[in-house]
């Protein structure tokens, strides 16, 4: 019974893995008879064989965890100042209503193209990459916060009332358990835009992680190495993800039953 | 009209209680003078139509809802807002889904700071007394809606209130496990000799539970009759097939009934306007 129970949670990742090495094989044979130009986008099998030359060669673990650090500074930022800007929008209408319209506005807005202004405020250093990857990500944080506690069951704030809970305690004990799904929800789309703009802005600015590898590699018009690279890009995304989920399943124990 | 008072010395006394929503003409006179006595361990159920004003009694009376005429008292003292003595059950589903049965039920002992064992093993005899026995790691999305409803009740009863005031905590649920719920209840009340005020729509509810029923009118919602149920105690819903428990049961129909059609007749007359105002 525990085996097959065992067997069938093997199934999805399974069917996962299955499903990309079906792509690649499609992809390989389409390029191998000349469908999709070869030139333009590198066998699979070259992508993979290129893996531990750009490893060995380029500094690949040095450069991922720049990559990964950079992604790490923009979460916490991301946490801090993003969960308690949204909380403040909640708790003041005036500002939401001042400002909700232009944070909606802020999700929209190419920041990555914003990358001198931060180079002239921030040089060109890693807290601009940092910096860059934050504001992208903050406008998801920001709005999924507000919905989240403006969607509070009003039955629950009546239940904290009939205790005669304190403010802190109607935040605390109520607001924020009852909020905590939708931040999350923020908080991964929140981290999405931060790695895309991260890896852009090292590739635009030319400094550290793996933005600047795949620049450097597409300038030498090493394909097999840029996309190898842009695997590696994949690899930072999917290790928040996991974590981010971890932390979900952590502080969320009731959304796992 | 005002009910007749409790024999015993009143725990809770409702005096007067006016309550409109909004201002001049367009104000709606929602609870019109109502006055009532609720004695130590007694159980007393208002009954009325839908729209009759009962969930405001209930909000103005547990203090969450201000702004009114009148006086709420507990043994005496005026009641301003919430109040220690007054424990509330919702109609809605009101438990945390992010805490367990336990820690749903130690809320109010963990908000006085009792330490984590003291009041987990408190939790449990309330999860015990309602019945949730073997439940008490699960969360509420594993549990039907009568047993999120009793894990409700337990967190009330955990905070020991003088008086449990319950607005149709069963109005959800089928007819059977309403009856059957109604049981735990009566045993609750039993056990404790909790001062109970139930809010309902359900006769049958009312008269299985209670020492007195009262009936209030279709809005502006006023206290129409006073009904003292002399049905032996300890009861089971087994009473429903009393003949006794039939003529009470006839006779709040009745009072009710007239209620009822008036709300009907009021409902269907509001739905005619709004189609002629498109």
């Amino acid at each position: 019974m525990g085996r097959r129970i065992a067997a069938r949670s093997l199934v999805p990742p399974a069917t996962g893995v299955l499903t990309l090495v079906g792509a690649f094989a499609v992809l390989e044979a389409l390029i191998r008879v000349g469908v999709v130009n070869r030139f333009v986008v590198p066998l699979p099998s070259q992508v993979l064989a290129a893996i531990p030359r750009i490893v060995a060669e380029e500094g690949v673990p040095y450069r991922f965890w720049q990559t990964t650090q950079e992604a790490i500074g923009a979460s916490v930022l991301l946490v801090v100042v993003g969960v308690a800007l949204g909380m403040l929008l909640f708790r003041f209408d005036v500002l939401r209503s001042a400002c909700e319209t232009w944070v909606a506005a802020l999700a929209s807005a190419p920041i990555v193209l914003m990358y001198p202004l931060f180079l002239v405020i921030f040089g060109r250093s890693a807290t601009t990459i940092v910096m860059i990857g934050f504001i992208a990500g903050l406008p998801p944080v920001i709005l999924k916060t507000v919905e989240g506690l403006a969607g509070t069951r009003r039955v629950l704030l009546d239940v904290g009332r009939s205790f005669r809970l304190s403010e802190a305690q109607r935040f605390r004990k109520i607001l924020m358990p009852a909020a905590l799904p939708t931040i999350f929800v923020g908080m991964r789309v929140g981290l999405i835009f931060a790695l895309i703009n991260i890896v852009g802005v090292e590739f635009l600015i030319n400094f550290g992680g793996l933005g600047q590898l795949i620049n450097e590699l597409a300038e030498r018009y090493d394909l097999p190495g840029t996309y190898a690279a842009i695997g590696f890009v994949i690899l930072v995304s999917i290790l928040f993800f996991v974590v981010c989920e971890r932390a979900e399943v952590w502080l969320l124990p009731h959304r796992q039953r | 009209m005002s009910a007749a008072p409790a024999t015993a010395a009143p725990v809770l006394a409702v005096a007067g209680i006016v309550k409109r929503f909004g201002a001049g003409d367009d104000a709606l006179l929602a609870v019109d003078r109502v006055s009532f006595d609720v004695a130590r361990g007694e159980f007393v159920s208002i009954i009325g139509p839908s729209g009759c004003g009962k969930s405001t009694l209930f909000n103005v009376i547990g203090g969450l809802l201000g702004d009114f005429e009148g006086r709420v008292t507990v043994d005496g003292q005026p009641v301003s807002g919430t109040h220690p003595a007054i424990g509330m059950v919702f109609q809605e589903e009101s438990t945390f889904p992010w805490r367990t049965v336990v820690d749903n039920v130690a809320f109010p002992l963990e908000l006085a700071g009792i330490p984590k064992r003291v009041r987990h093993e408190r939790a449990r005899h309330f999860v015990s007394m309602v019945g949730l026995d073997g439940f008490e790691r699960r969360y509420p999305a594993e549990l039907s809606g009568g047993m999120r409803q009793r894990v409700s009740i337990a967190r009330t009863l955990a905070s020991e209130p003088r008086i449990l005031l319950m607005d149709e905590p069963f109005a959800a649920l089928d007819e059977q496990t309403r009856l059957l719920l109604g049981d735990k209840v009566l045993q609750i009340h039993q056990a404790l000799r909790q001062t109970t005020l139930l809010i309902t729509h359900n006769i049958t509810e009312a008269v299985q539970l209670s020492d007195r029923v009262l009936v209030m009118t279709y809005r502006p919602g006023r206290l129409k009759r006073t009904f003292a149920i002399d049905l032996p105690r300890p009861r089971t819903s087994e009473i429903v097939g009393s003949d006794a428990f039939g003529r009470y049961v006839a006779h709040i129909w009745s009072d009710l009934r007239e209620e009822a059609s008036r709300g009907i007749h009021d409902d269907e007359l509001r739905t005619r306007e709004r189609g002629e105002q498109r």
